[in-house]
């Protein structure tokens, strides 16, 4: 399971001038895993009589055609960076984190309370309110499953799945009734939440808010606390190896619930942006837990992976997921492909990152310039 | 109220209850095999979406139910052995690649669905009751027992069977070699990644089955029509700490207590969010009891852990 924690750890600790150019000498395999996935798209879109060409083409254009498009493929990538900084910092140390479904569902929980209870409060000190109050509720989500593992050895793969249903059922509870919008036709939606607590819209005229800027920060914040504090070099040291960290006096226990914590903050804070960000600002469970969190949770995975588990990286490939997730749209229009499609070449994106580990190692030393050091791995 | 306190109703929800633990029993039940030759599959969600279409599909083209088992099976198999290839020869993590398997097991069905079949349709479930005549002279213990489709006997069947296959035979004490300690199976001659990628195949064909019974029985097909039913399958094993009897225990557990649920929430015993709580039941007892399971039961040793030669 640490494998691949491992063998990034490996390469960080000792090649200083490396550093710079490992992130983009470990993109050459997952460019590569992303053109394999985009044939296997082009195949699957043949099968169903529609031109690949033009269904790219259309993907492309509907992504990154223009400002709209941009700042729709934009929106799109906010959950997904968010939850992918996230898993930057579980998985780095050495944890990994499924939860991110249920992280986004409880911070989005948190965060409609908060602004239900102070509707009032002016939006200045209103949104950063709700934005703290989602990543508290995905941080608690995450701290759970993460003392768990660290103080019971409670497998956090199965503790976090566990944990994404508990908090799709507690949504549908308080949204069956509690929270549920009054006198209004039986939907699990909250009412319209306090404009309070409204993410702005930013200028240049197309519908990017507010959410876009907290992400970067999330991001730019996620890199240094895991590359320039010591808390994130403790959190690495125990991804890298858990037991010569103890050895050298280090509590992993409190750094494994640490990293959860952290990462569910994270997707918590996805989970109130969803809210507080969507055209209709409120909480809707309608449809299931899935239809609320866009599976941002799973898919947040994809795009740290890709981002080769570095926060600002991820920040560049959720955008180019993003632009998959809004141009999927544009797709289903011109080729009549549904944009399910982009979902199932996601996973493939997935098998392909990961299955070429052996030899993405490979190529990040060649890149280091270190390809005479034993490979057995 | 007491509507539902009446044998009848009762007979019928735990009826309903041992049929809604088909799926998991049989998805749980492969994974455990796989977990026990060292492979965690976290793909069964996935394989069991694309067996429930599979199976969806074909019944709904040939309106023969069977036909469609048959599918679910097949198109499992063919998912074991790809993640085979993912995860015994490319050594992928085994968490994430699964991870994978479950994206595109999503993204592909719904495709597959909203292209082929567009509007959800109906379609006859499996009405083989092998045991149906004696559910008649036997009372309510006869509906409880005897009233289910073969595929649940099958099911059931598979418990013991399981057990047989990995407590008394050489495959089985070569799947639990290689979980166990892989170094010391291969120094001894058995094939490492030849053991894990049957343990592997047998997994996805028992999750590609489940979500062809799943479709069968509920007789439709939806975008994620599992809805989680592959997660808690994967929970199922350590719930019943890699043992059949136990994983069957969890399995009819949640089978029951959805069925109970579903129930009181028909005869208005409970309201909506009520039955929200109620569900969420079966997933907290599962974390207690994962709790109470790490410190008293191992897991397979070398579980998530690619074999190489060198260790």
């Amino acid at each position: 399971m640490l494998k691949m924690a491992d063998s990034q750890q490996e390469s960080s600790g000792r090649h200083d001038i490396g550093r710079y150019f490992r992130p983009f000498a470990g993109l050459v395999v997952p460019a590569a895993a992303v053109i394999a996935a985009l044939a296997v798209g082009a195949i699957l879109l043949g099968v169903f009589g529609a031109n690949p060409l033009t269904g790219y083409r259309e993907l492309f254009t509907g992504a990154f055609g223009g400002p709209d498009e941009l700042a729709a493929t934009a929106l799109k990538s906010i959950p997904l960076m968010l939850v992918g900084v996230g898993i930057c910092i579980a998985f780095r140390t050495g944890v990994i984190n499924i939860g991110g479904e249920g992280q986004i569902i409880m911070g989005a929980i948190l965060a409609t309370l908060v602004a239900l209870a102070l509707p009032d409060v002016p939006r200045p000190i209103l949104v950063p309110l709700v934005m703290i109050a989602g990543g508290v509720g995905g941080g608690i989500w995450g701290a759970i499953p993460g003392a768990l593992k660290a103080y019971s050895g409670v497998n956090e793969i199965l503790s976090t799945i566990m944990m994404n249903i508990i908090a799709g059922f507690f949504m549908s509870f308080l949204l069956e009734d509690w929270l549920i919008e009054p006198g209004a036709i039986r939907i699990q939606q909250t009412k319209r939440l306090t404009q309070n607590a409204d993410l702005p819209i930013l200028p240049g005229g197309t519908r990017l808010h507010l959410g876009i800027v907290v992400a970067l920060i999330v991001a730019v914040l996620g890199y240094l606390l895991l590359f320039r504090s010591s808390l994130g070099m403790r959190l690495r040291a125990v991804g890298h190896n858990p037991h010569a960290s103890r050895a050298a006096g280090m509590k992993v226990e409190m750094s494994i619930t640490q990293a959860l914590a952290f990462s569910g903050a994270c997707a918590g804070i996805a989970g109130a942006v969803l809210v507080f960000g969507s055209e209709s600002h409120r909480l809707i469970g309608e449809g299931g837990p899935l239809a609320f969190t866009q599976s941002a949770g799973f898919n947040g995975i994809v795009t740290a992976l890709f981002g080769g588990l570095h926060p600002l990286f991820t920040v560049l490939s959720s955008y180019l997921f993003g632009g998959m997730l809004a141009g999927g749209i544009s797709l289903q229009r011109a080729v009549q492909v549904p944009q399910a499609l982009v979902i199932a070449l996601n996973g493939v994106v997935v098998v392909f990152v990961v299955g070429s580990l052996k030899l993405r190692t490979r190529v990040q030393r060649w890149a280091e310039g270190d390809i005479q050091m034993e490979d057995r791995a | 109220m007491n509507d539902f306190f009446t044998v009848a109703i009762i007979t019928a929800t735990l009826a309903s209850g041992i049929r809604l633990a088909v799926p998991f029993l049989l998805a749980a039940l492969g994974e455990a095999v796989g977990q026990r030759a060292g492979v965690l599959n976290l793909g069964v969600e996935g394989v069991m979406l694309i067996g429930a279409f599979a199976a969806y599909y074909t019944a709904l083209e040939t309106g023969n139910a069977a036909l469609g088992l048959l599918m679910g099976l097949v198109t499992g198999m063919a998912m074991g052995l790809i993640y085979a290839f993912i995860t015994v020869v490319m050594h992928a993590e085994q968490g994430i690649s699964g991870i994978g398997i479950y994206l595109f097991g999503l993204g592909f069905t719904d495709l597959l669905f909203q292209k082929q079949v567009g509007t959800p349709r109906p379609i006859s479930g499996l009405q083989t009751k092998p045991f149906n005549w004696l559910a008649d002279d036997t009372g309510r213990a006869g509906e409880l027992l005897f009233s289910h489709t073969i595929l649940t006997y099958v099911a059931f069947l598979l418990v013991p069977v399981i057990y047989w296959l990995i407590t008394k035979t050489t495959f089985g004490l070569n799947v639990r070699a290689v979980g166990e300690n892989p170094q010391a199976a291969d120094t001894l001659g058995v094939s490492v990644n030849g053991i894990r990628t049957a343990a592997i195949v047998i997994g996805n064909t028992m999750a590609g089955l489940a979500g062809a019974a799943l479709a069968l029985e509920i007789g439709i097909f939806q975008q994620n029509l599992t809805a989680g039913r592959g997660f808690i399958a994967i929970a199922l094993v350590y719930f019943g700490a890699w043992r059949p009897v136990g994983v069957m225990t969890g399995s009819l557990l949640f089978g029951i207590v959805s069925s109970t649920v579903l129930q009181l929430q028909v005869q208005d015993v409970i309201s909506g969010s009520v039955a929200s709580i109620a569900n969420m039941a079966p997933a907290v007892l599962t974390v207690i009891v994962l709790v109470v399971v790490s410190r008293r039961i191992g897991q397979p040793a070398a579980l998530t852990r690619p074999f190489t030669r060198d260790g």
